[in-house]
């Protein structure tokens, strides 16, 4: 049991997955859908933040810091920088996605559109 | 099948996700105790042989440079996707309600002064605070994301102040196209300099002075700048994509006044 | 500042709560409009999670983009909507309001 304690920070991270996974299954708007893709997303960035940190490190920047002090990972953080910015691209390509879904139907609730298929 | 019963079935579909997800989230180090041989290495790597203080940035465009290359040409490719998509198509009914179309029926309220003023200011500290983070990447944190997205505000900055008419005067849309592939491009570019002088692919080939001064680490700074290019640019080109959606036709008795 | 205080790891377990609530908070505003602030606010609270977990090189891309660009895309699409919707109530005249 000890170690759900000293793993309990990780549980932010699921709690926040399982939040964009409702907010996409039970979503009345194609907008609202796609800001909750974003949520999941930051899940991810969460997960990683957390896994590179130490107690007691400091920025990977060694500017000012001789070179052996405890620092925390720079390799998670190389991952989560470049993933940030290609989430925005990338929603972006979902919302003009969204922009034209609703000019060829004319609704932006995904429960409608599975209807008007038929 | 109903929302309720979507509903439902959801709830038993996260709690087994998230049993599965605690089950192998007991498995890491525990919090703050991250082993991790290979991030020290790096560190090590990063200042002693390549001479660059920030190691975030020397792992982004010196030693793992071709994840890098793979992230930038996602966010390409997701531009071109949505210029593809927002792309003016030219239908007979436009073509009829051209002089009547002022679309939802608002007219465009001039920006407050207040918006104007701070817009203004703003565009000046944006640009050097930009150019500042795109090239001390490999020195403080920065680098040509980080840099590339804060140049990117300053066309924005400058619609909010004026009209959507000044910022295609000032970022034409063909320019900053060319410039953002052109960019793309350099990247590759710098990878193939190496090659070409029989090394493999985006090694570091520039001359890399001494630790803490800008002109060192080599390929860095080029990649970081050309980087920055392509980011700014990118986000310049979401931004009129998604404009010129909703610009509003401006009828033709109005067209050419300031 | 290093990261081996109290006060640092008070902070940091604050912060990954509110980070939570916020996560809470934009999935269950349901109006995309003022989702595009909620998800500003949410940027925000990521980085300072970014920030005061020694991670400055993310915290300054996040900010960016969590705060101006994703917003700005949410209000852009839905004001095409919204001219979309108006354009098809009224295809032949111009609406004055």
């Amino acid at each position: 049991m000890t170690a759900l304690v000293t793993h309990l920070p990780f549980f932010v991270a699921i709690w926040v997955l399982a939040c964009g996974l409702y907010g996409i299954i039970t979503s009345k708007n194609l907008v609202h859908l796609v800001v909750c893709v974003a949520v999941l997303q930051s899940s991810t960035y969460v997960l990683l933040v957390l896994v590179g940190f130490r107690e007691g490190g400091a920025a990977p920047v060694f500017y000012d810091l001789p070179l052996g002090t405890l620092v925390v990972d720079p390799i998670v953080q190389a991952l989560m920088l470049t993933d940030v910015v290609v989430e925005a691209t990338v929603m972006a390509l979902l919302l003009a996605m969204v922009v034209r879904v609703y000019e060829r139907t004319g609704v932006l609730d995904p429960d409608a559109l599975l209807r008007l298929r038929g | 099948m109903s929302p309720r019963t979507r509903r439902i079935l959801f709830y038993f579909g996260a709690a087994g996700l998230v049993t599965i997800l605690a089950w192998g989230v007991l498995g890491l180090p525990a919090y703050g105790q991250y082993q991790g041989p290979y991030g020290d290495l790096v560190s090590y790597a990063a200042v002693q042989s390549r001479h660059a203080t920030d190691v975030v940035s020397a792992v982004n465009f010196d030693i793992r440079a071709i994840d890098t290359l793979g992230e930038e040409f996602i966010l390409f490719t997701s531009v071109m996707g949505v210029v593809l998509l927002l792309r003016k198509r030219v239908e007979p009914k436009d073509v009829d309600e051209a002089a009547a179309d002022v679309a939802t029926g608002r007219e465009k309220e001039p920006p407050s002064n207040a918006v104007r003023l701070l817009c203004l200011g703003l565009v000046g500290v944006s640009v050097l605070f930009g150019l500042y983070i795109v090239t001390h990447g490999q020195l403080t944190p920065g680098g040509g994301f980080q840099g590339g997205v804060v140049l990117a505000t300053v066309p924005l900055l400058v619609y909010l102040a004026a009209d959507v008419r000044v910022l295609h005067q000032i970022a034409p849309r063909k320019l900053v196209d060319a410039g953002e592939a052109l960019a793309a491009g350099a990247f590759i570019g710098l990878g193939l300099v190496a090659v070409a002088l029989q090394e493999p692919f985006l090694t570091n080939f520039l001359p890399l002075g001494t630790t803490g001064r800008i002109d060192s680490s080599g390929t860095i700074m080029a990649i970081s700048i050309v980087t920055g290019i392509e980011v700014g640019g990118a986000f310049v080109v979401l931004l009129s994509s998604f404009l010129a959606e909703t610009l509003e036709r401006i009828p033709e008795e109005h067209r050419g006044e300031p | 500042m290093t990261s081996n205080d109290a006060i640092s790891a008070t902070l940091r377990i604050a912060v990954l709560l509110l980070v939570a609530v916020g996560a809470t908070g934009v999935v269950c505003t349901r109006e995309p409009l003022s989702q595009a602030v909620t998800l500003s606010f949410y940027g925000l609270l990521l980085t300072t999670m970014f920030f005061v977990f020694q991670a400055p090189d993310v915290a300054l891309s996040q900010i960016v983009v969590g705060a101006v660009v994703s917003p700005l895309m949410i209000l852009l699409t839905l004001s095409r909507i919204r001219r979309g919707k108006a354009r098809e109530t009224n295809p032949s005249q111009p609406e004055r309001s």
